[in-house]
């Protein structure tokens, strides 16, 4: 992937996440996901109805791999069934852990197919998608 | 100042972390390895030459620490692991018994953890009340506030000599003086001044003074807790085994050594003990005065080039210690950080472990530089030259 292309999707979804608003529907779950070793911190609202995530959104503070991140995960998360989800998370975290994965299905995801060259960002990159696990995991059980 | 005494700054490094810990002289890391090498014995143990001579080693910095603070006796010196483990011996140990439902403690919102959790804890098992002494605008601790925030309840001050994301230099003589005149206890925090400015306990008039010797170019998990020796003969061990009892036949015998040994139960870090003498001894050659002096103009040097830049934010521009505190605007300062260490420039982000001043400050994460005295101009130019550029950081923050 072309850096320059790399860095202003990034930058782009840093400097003005999409869906980073307030929600105060408690149709929405709320799961807080942040960084033990840093100072990372996100909260995702998911609204998940009929077994499809209708609507996500996003709070917090934190660098702009995990911003940016959060935001790509969330463009790409709306809209899907739980089933189309897990297999979108399940692709992602194999990119950034060196591991075989489908990379037409990330769509922009595809950003971070070389954070594994820096150690020290990888959970960055992955943030958002720990705090989304926690909650489809909830939703996988009641299918 | 004295950068070929550190063997970290063969490497091609910047480091301006010093507020989190500093680096090792030679003399201190070869003082470990003789301890291991030469008298690896245990202290006030066997009766053999090598345990001899490590007691005696262990000892000496007692006596150094003693003089390094200026304290009466050689018993008020304790050793711990650190700076916090020191305050959980004293909250615990000592204000635990003392204070009674509704007494109150002062902090202030610009305290490190380790000076806030504990009493935090307390005030949950025994019902005491934590308020906080108003910061100014400068976000300093001024006597006056002191004043304003004492109430016939307040039993214990509990605060910072220096603070480690302001950096001020609290006027703690005067603060003590007034306490004393209330019958108030004042615990002194001072992990971030002990290597930096002089320590006298005895013109402080302080209660109890804890620090870390890996602030002051010692090694990790070794401290000192400080404490007036007719305190600390109130002060119940938290741990209790070998080394620290005297005599033991049944649950209802069980008689306890005298101080400091009391206090310091099981198998110290005797290597550890040993080499913060070392550290000691080297700082003194320097002179505390010596370091206070450079490090100021350091600052201030830094401010001045700092403010300089447009797109940063200063925290603290006035304080007289080696702690600045900023941000660049628009990009969060984790992302600084990482930039800064693709030139091998060594910074901290983050609230710094002092996560109730945020909301006094208004701002959640900052980029801390905390310099010490090896650090030089040229470092600084170094730095301000990267934090100049904003396209650049954003362009390879990534």
């Amino acid at each position: 992937m072309d850096e320059n292309l790399r860095r202003d999707i990034i930058l782009a979804h840093y400097q003005n996440p999409k869906n980073k608003e307030i929600v105060e529907d408690e149709r929405y779950v709320k799961v807080n996901t942040n960084n033990e070793s840093c100072i990372d911190n996100i909260d995702l609202y998911v609204l998940v109805e009929e077994g499809s995530i209708k609507d996500i959104k996003f709070q917090g503070e934190a660098c702009a791999i995990s911003t940016s991140s959060t935001s790509i995960m969330i463009t790409n998360l709306i809209g899907k069934s739980i089933e189309e989800a897990m297999e979108y998370i399940k692709n992602f975290d194999a990119m950034v852990n060196e591991k075989e994965y489908d990379s037409a299905l990330l769509q922009e995801g595809i950003v971070y197919n070389e954070i594994y060259k820096q150690n020290n960002r990888k959970h960055c990159a992955l943030l958002p998608y720990i705090g989304i696990r926690k909650v489809l995991d909830k939703k996988e059980e009641l299918l | 100042m004295n950068r070929e005494d550190f063997p970290m700054l063969l490497q091609d490094i910047i480091y301006f972390d010093n507020g989190a810990t500093t680096l090792k002289p030679k003399c201190v890391i070869d003082k470990t390895v003789e301890y291991y090498e030469k008298y690896g014995a245990n202290a006030h143990r066997g009766d053999y030459d090598i345990s001899y001579k490590a007691s005696e080693a262990y000892e000496n910095t007692r006596r150094l620490v003693r003089d390094f603070i200026h304290a009466r006796f050689l018993e008020e010196i304790i050793f711990t692991a650190g700076a916090t483990e020191g305050l959980n011996l004293i909250t615990r140990g000592f204000f635990e018994k003392l204070l009674e439902p509704g007494d109150e403690v002062l902090l202030t919102k610009s305290e490190h953890a380790s000076n806030v959790l504990p009493w935090f804890s307390l005030a949950k098992s025994n019902g005491i009340q934590v308020s906080y002494i108003p910061l100014d605008s400068n976000y300093y601790v001024t006597l006056d506030n002191v004043k304003k925030a004492i109430t016939p309840h307040t039993k214990v001050i509990s605060l910072a000599y220096i603070t480690n994301v302001i950096g001020d230099i609290r006027p703690i003589k005067e603060i003590v003086e007034f306490a004393h005149q209330h019958n108030i206890f004042v615990v002194v925090d001072a992990a971030q001044s002990i290597g930096h400015i002089k320590t006298d306990v005895q013109d402080l008039d302080v209660d109890f003074l804890v620090f870390s010797a890996h602030k002051m170019c010692g090694p990790t998990g070794v401290g000192v807790l400080y404490g007036k020796k007719e305190l600390l003969e109130n002060v119940t061990p938290l741990i209790l085994g070998g080394g620290m009892n005297e005599s033991f036949d049944n649950e209802a015998e069980v008689y306890l050594k005298d101080l400091p040994t009391r206090l310091e139960p099981g198998t110290p870090n005797v290597a550890g003990v040993i080499a913060f003498g070392s550290a000691i001894e080297y700082l003194n050659k320097i002179g505390l005065a010596e370091i206070s002096f450079y490090e100021k103009n350091l600052r201030k040097y830094l401010v001045e080039k700092l403010i300089a830049i447009p797109h940063l934010d200063i925290l603290n521009l006035e304080s007289d210690s080696g702690i600045v505190s900023f941000n660049v605007e628009g990009i969060f300062s984790q992302d600084v950080a990482y930039f800064l260490n693709k030139y091998n420039i060594c910074v901290r982000a983050g609230n710094h472990c002092a996560k109730i001043l945020k909301k006094e400050v208004g701002v959640n994460n900052t980029i801390r530089i905390s310099l010490y005295f090896y650090n030089t101009y040229e470092e600084i130019d170094a730095l301000v030259e990267l934090l100049s550029d904003k396209d650049k950081i954003l362009k390879e923050m990534l």
